[in-house]
């Protein structure tokens, strides 16, 4: 969708937003196909605590455990039922898992695979690790870390202290292992999504010596922690019915994947904690359309966000 | 047109991106081995120079046969930029550069030529149904490449489509498949910028079609880049576009390219 096209559409959902208050009903998505399969192998469970989390994630959050092998195998074995495309890991902090080495192995053995990871567990071992199984794979594997800021107090003021450090060490150790990760960055302070915002990012990974930076940036969610941080939606941020064209609904991931967890199947990453979003116990449950009904599709809507790198 | 029911040979190439040396050249192997026709699946503009030169080749050749690519499409509506959505400012800043150069200097004519151009061709070849899109199947810009594919997503797009032989460009990375079951996958790569892998020559993809097998074999064609490199510079384009043609080596729009196909590039 170019640009154009989106601030039209954002006007015409703010206008009509303004001029009724009575709620109408959520547009309706079907599954084109399942393109991605998310798999949220450790759960809810991080080393860190970020404050921006859409899902509060952290070391005693086990609102989603840890997927044993059987679970992610059983959702892998589904989805290439289905033609599925590639695959995402995430958590939680996929590296807390301790069979994530099988983990990965068995899904590039299917297809590509991108783990989202802050980075911090990546030692040397595990470094030199997935730098030889990026070499052998047949299919992609790519490493995402996320850094929000390009300064100390930038970034550790919203993931901890001492953050920052740490994370350009990981993607350090990964560099050096040969893998060229993606950094994602979550574009709490609105300068950060903007273009000098955005080259400050190429010029500190530039500054660490990395000469093919690969940067994603993201939309915060106001759900989850980041709803007690920044403030949550207000009731005119949601999606009505005849809010979507057929661009905007191929734009939407939510119309090509699905999320698996211990707990179950959701419609994507960012809703396994809402109320509601959960669809069913197996993958199979969620082969079906959904109702954009929660207030984060909105955001997808607006900033184009997609979680695929 | 055209259906093959005993033999034949057939050329396919892709991402002309103004290069009209390349595009001559490739034509003129083709024609040298004998094709009994000739594919191009679309993107006639880009970073080259003269956008104008690359229309009367194609369009004056009775044997070949030309689909719409997204940058066609772009160009044919005249809209504001290539769509590509880049993240890397320097990315945005190189394909706009190319497009608005390329959106001034293709006459109305020819806009108006790829405005209408079709967005597939199917065809039988020996019993074996044939597909050719730009992106893929199901969407003009959808990126196939090889290294994020996987076997049992080309067979659900083969499925979907009805095919047994797919043929696709838009990545500028050629590569084929032959999936498990038999059926064929076909990325035909571009032949208006190298390959990234430091070669200077550009590749199209030639068919050989019998009652008993379909094999593609990517054929390297040579053409007079410094030519070309000294145009794009003469007409004020950037000289990292230059360097691409001179070196084999992708210098801008990189972040499409997944971690494998990244990796094995310079940048």
């Amino acid at each position: 969708m170019n640009k154009l096209d989106t601030r039209e559409l954002i006007q015409r959902v703010e206008q009509r937003a303004a001029l009724s208050s009575e709620p109408s009903a959520a547009p309706h998505l079907e599954l084109d196909h399942l393109d991605t399969l998310w798999l949220q192998v450790t759960g809810t469970l991080c080393n860190l605590a970020c404050l921006h989390c859409f899902i509060s994630c952290g070391p005693k959050n086990d609102n989603h455990d840890m997927m044993s092998v059987e679970q992610v195998d059983e959702a892998i074995d589904r989805a290439v039922e289905e033609g599925v495309k590639e695959f995402y890991f995430t958590g939680g902090e996929p590296f807390m898992h301790p069979d994530i080495e099988t983990l990965i192995e068995r899904a590039l053995r299917h297809g590509p695979l991108t783990v989202l990871t802050n980075g911090i567990l990546i030692d040397e071992d595990l470094a030199s690790w997935l730098g030889e199984t990026f070499r052998r794979a047949r299919y992609s594997f790519d490493v995402r870390v996320s850094l929000d800021g390009t300064t100390r107090s930038e970034n550790d003021a919203l993931r901890g202290r001492g953050t920052f450090e740490k994370i350009l060490a990981g993607i350090d150790r990964l560099v050096a292992a040969g893998l060229n990760p993606v950094i994602t960055v979550t574009t709490c302070h609105a300068e950060l999504g903007g273009r000098e915002g955005r080259q400050k990012f190429f010029d500190l990974l530039a500054e660490r010596g990395i000469q093919r930076p690969r940067l994603k940036f993201l939309a915060p969610f106001k759900i989850g922690r980041e709803e007690r941080r920044g403030g949550g939606y207000q009731d005119y941020e949601r999606l009505r019915k005849g809010d979507l064209d057929d661009q905007a609904r191929q734009a939407l991931q939510c119309s090509s994947c699905r999320m698996v967890t211990s707990e179950g199947v959701y419609p994507c990453p960012i809703l396994i904690e809402e109320k509601d979003a959960r669809m069913g116990d197996k993958l199979d449950d969620g082969l079906k359309a959904i109702e954009l009904d929660h207030p984060a599709c909105y955001t997808c809507f607006v900033e184009g966000v997609t979680c695929r790198t | 047109m055209s259906n093959l029911n005993t033999r034949g040979r057939v050329a396919l190439f892709g991402g002309v991106y103004n290069n009209y040396l390349s595009l001559q050249a490739t034509i003129d192997d083709a024609r040298r081995r004998g094709v009994d026709e000739i594919y191009c699946l679309g993107d006639m503009g880009g970073f080259g120079p003269h956008p104008n030169r690359v229309f009367p080749i194609l369009r004056q050749s009775s044997d070949i046969h030309i689909l719409q690519g997204n940058y066609d499409h772009s160009i044919g509506h005249r809209l504001d930029d290539c769509g590509c959505g880049y993240t890397d400012p320097r990315d945005n800043h190189f394909a706009q550069i190319s497009y608005d150069y390329t959106l001034e200097k293709t006459a109305d004519s020819h806009k108006d030529w790829l405005r209408d151009l079709p967005g597939e061709f199917r065809r039988q070849w020996c019993d074996r149904r044939v597909l050719m899109a730009h992106g893929s199947p199901r969407r003009i810009n959808e990126f196939l490449w090889e290294s994020t594919c996987s076997d049992v997503f080309l067979a659900y797009l083969l499925d979907t489509a009805q095919a047994d032989i797919l043929f696709v460009t838009h990545t500028g990375i050629g590569w084929k498949r032959r999936l498990p079951d038999g059926r064929l996958v076909v990325n035909v790569g571009a032949i208006g910028r190298p390959a990234n892998d430091g070669r200077t020559g550009v590749d199209y993809a030639l068919v050989e079609i019998s009652a008993e097998a379909v094999e593609v074999s990517f054929v390297e064609v040579e053409y007079d880049h410094h030519r070309l490199a000294r145009e794009i510079l003469s007409e004020g384009l950037p000289e990292e576009f230059a360097e691409s043609i001179t070196t084999g080596w992708w210098t801008t729009c990189l972040e499409i390219l997944p971690a494998r196909e990244r990796a094995a590039g310079r940048f």
